[in-house]
């Protein structure tokens, strides 16, 4: 069985000690401060040796994780977003989407494709939060609807791995509508006999959780990945309410029956091969 | 830019001018009103109409569902529960009679004062509100009836019960549930269109919006926050992301407006529901002759469609 780890104690010490001034280092663990080279996370999938903190993990680091080495082929790379609405805040989209281009190497926040696992083969669509947030816009909501599409062609399931803060502002109202479309995309799979496996990694929220993430035929999450509609920080706000220490933490949705299993990045391998077994046909 | 928006607002008013003036009076004031938005979408809205659509579709006097309910629909039955846990009154089901024929109907309900407000939580549903919805559709589903859904929420609550109770999933849920309907549906957005709280029943075959409606995919305070670092500077980002009801129709989001009365609906509550019943029933009357399935796929096709991209776009 899987792992379970439960962070809300760490995280419990972690909150009071918010640096002062600048952000941690992203390899020191923001649960027991030990600080890692970047080799050392990478050998160890970007998991605490330590304490089991689960670290972020880029798209392609996710995918070599879960594939057969060599065996994925991208797909949909070529898509790129344009600036619908010429959208402006303190800077224009279009600057951000070139310098998170340059910073990611990704064209955006999904990365799609084919792969096997021990043989088998299926679907990937891999969200990776370095690109603005992991935000959802027409990008993303293409390429994942794709991906089921290219499932239900060939039969196979369909794994995707979300990290992403929700729809992206900078689209507009043309992001909330990647909702739907990503929810009939999935309607489509299912209804053409497909599966699809949806594991949530931190953080899994707003307008992801709000649509194809929560409709996996098995939905499993990292430990302490924030899986919430509403961020914690404008629950605090608008309700004044005290919120739980393991508020919307995959262990706090566990417990309320929103997930199938809470899986540790180290036997997530062999849980997503054990479920494309299942559903796959080659049994 | 104009284009297909104009377009159609063009067909219309030909085809209104070109009726015989059945219904006299208000075919000429619904002509009035076409033009007026005619001129509206070619002049690009500005930012000041922009943020003026904000206001008015949070007025606190413009109707809410049940203010249309009983003005639209005949022998009303509201349904309440989700039969697992809770009846939530941010979202009013029902079943009653659309010019003779049986509709479902679902739409968020706020409140006039203090504890009307809050027993309706200020139109932002619970998981348990959006359960009772899935269950009002697939009721509809079995006995054929067509579901009619009326949005008007700042947003989904977001409070620690209901994300507890799975909020996220639940809005996800419900829009799969209409994905499956082999009903016809009609959405209209009434009031505010606010993000996932919205569109967890607004996957239609036809949606529909006020005039001065609003629909996005954060709030103005919301996303100003974010952005700018300061929810003071909301009217900026309302102008930044354009949740009005000409830039929604220019970007396909939406299928059609629905005129209100001159200086808003919260001024004709009666004029407002014949408007908005003109334009249901329209819409109702293009989708008799699918089937159920035919509707399903056309369905799925229109969201499919919205925000495709052309398949190489290189910098």
């Amino acid at each position: 069985m899987a792992a379970r780890i439960d962070v809300s104690i760490e995280h419990k010490h972690a909150l009071p000690e918010a640096k002062a001034d600048g952000k941690p280092h992203p390899n020191t663990c923001p649960a027991c401060g030990s600080h890692y080279r970047d080799d050392e996370l990478a050998q160890h999938l970007n998991v605490c040796p330590q304490c089991g903190h689960h670290f972020p993990m880029r798209a392609r680091a996710r995918i070599a994780s879960l594939a057969d080495e060599g065996s994925f082929t991208e797909e949909a790379a070529e898509l790129r977003s344009d600036d619908p609405l010429g959208f402006f805040d303190l800077r224009p989209y279009t600057e951000r989407l070139a310098e998170a281009e340059v910073a990611t190497g990704l064209g955006d926040a999904m990365v799609t494709g084919h792969a096997t696992l021990d043989g088998a083969p299926f679907q990937l669509a891999v969200m990776d939060f370095a690109f603005m947030g992991g935000s959802m816009g027409r990008v993303v909501g293409e390429k994942f609807t794709r991906a089921c599409e290219a499932a239900a062609e060939h039969n196979i399931p369909l794994v995707s791995v979300t990290a992403s803060g929700g729809a992206r502002m900078q689209e507009g109202i043309l992001s909330l509508m990647q909702l739907p479309k990503t929810v009939c995309a999935v309607e489509d799979l299912h209804d053409s006999g497909g599966a699809m496996i949806s594991i949530m990694a931190h953080p899994t929220t707003a307008g992801v959780l709000a649509s194809f993430a929560s409709l996996g035929d098995v939905i499993v999450a990292e430990p302490g990945a924030l899986l919430s509609f509403t961020g914690p920080r404008v629950v605090q706000q608008t309700t004044r309410e005290k919120l739980p220490d393991d508020f919307g933490l995959a262990e706090s949705n566990y417990r309320f029956g929103h997930l199938d299993a809470i899986v540790a990045r180290p036997e997530l391998r062999d849980y997503v091969a054990r479920l494309l077994r299942l559903f796959g046909n080659a049994g | 830019m104009p284009g297909e928006a104009e377009l159609q607002l063009r067909e219309r008013l030909n085809r209104l001018r070109s009726l015989p003036l059945l219904r006299g009076a208000r075919l000429s004031g619904e002509l009035e009103r076409l033009q007026r938005q005619l001129d509206r979408i070619v002049a690009e809205p500005s930012d000041e109409q922009i943020w003026r659509s904000v206001e008015l579709a949070r007025h606190p006097d413009r109707p809410y569902t049940l203010d249309y309910v009983e003005r639209m629909l005949e022998d009303f039955v509201e349904l309440h529960g989700d039969r697992g846990r809770a009846d939530d009154e941010a979202l009013v089901t029902g079943l009653g009679r659309f010019d003779g024929r049986t509709v479902a109907l679902i739409g968020h309900q706020k409140g006039r004062n203090i504890q009307e407000r809050s027993k309706r939580n200020f139109g932002m549903a619970y998981p348990e509100g959006y359960r009772k919805a899935m269950r009002i559709m697939e009721l509809a589903d079995r006995h054929g009836f067509p579901l009619i859904t009326l949005v008007d929420t700042p947003g989904a609550y977001p409070g620690v019960a209901a994300e507890q109770h799975g909020q996220g999933g639940m809005i996800a849920r419900s829009q799969a549930v209409m994905a499956r309907l082999r009903s016809p549906i009609v959405s209209c957005i009434i009031g505010e269109g606010g993000s996932g709280g919205a569109i967890a029943i607004a996957v239609a075959d036809r949606v529909l919006m006020q005039e001065n409606a609003i629909y996005s995919v954060i709030s103005p305070e919301g996303c100003a926050a974010i952005l700018w670092r300061d929810a003071g500077e909301a009217q900026k980002a309302a102008a930044a992301f354009k949740p009005d009801a000409v830039h929604c129709l220019e970007l396909g989001v939406i299928d059609a407006i629905v005129p209100e009365p001159a200086d808003g609906a919260h001024t004709d509550a009666d004029a407002a529901a014949v408007l908005l019943k003109d334009s249901i029933g329209e819409s109702l009357d293009e989708l008799t002759g699918f089937s159920g399935d035919e509707l399903r796929r056309r369905r799925r096709a229109r969201f499919r469609s919205l925000g495709t991209l052309e398949p190489v776009k290189a910098p």
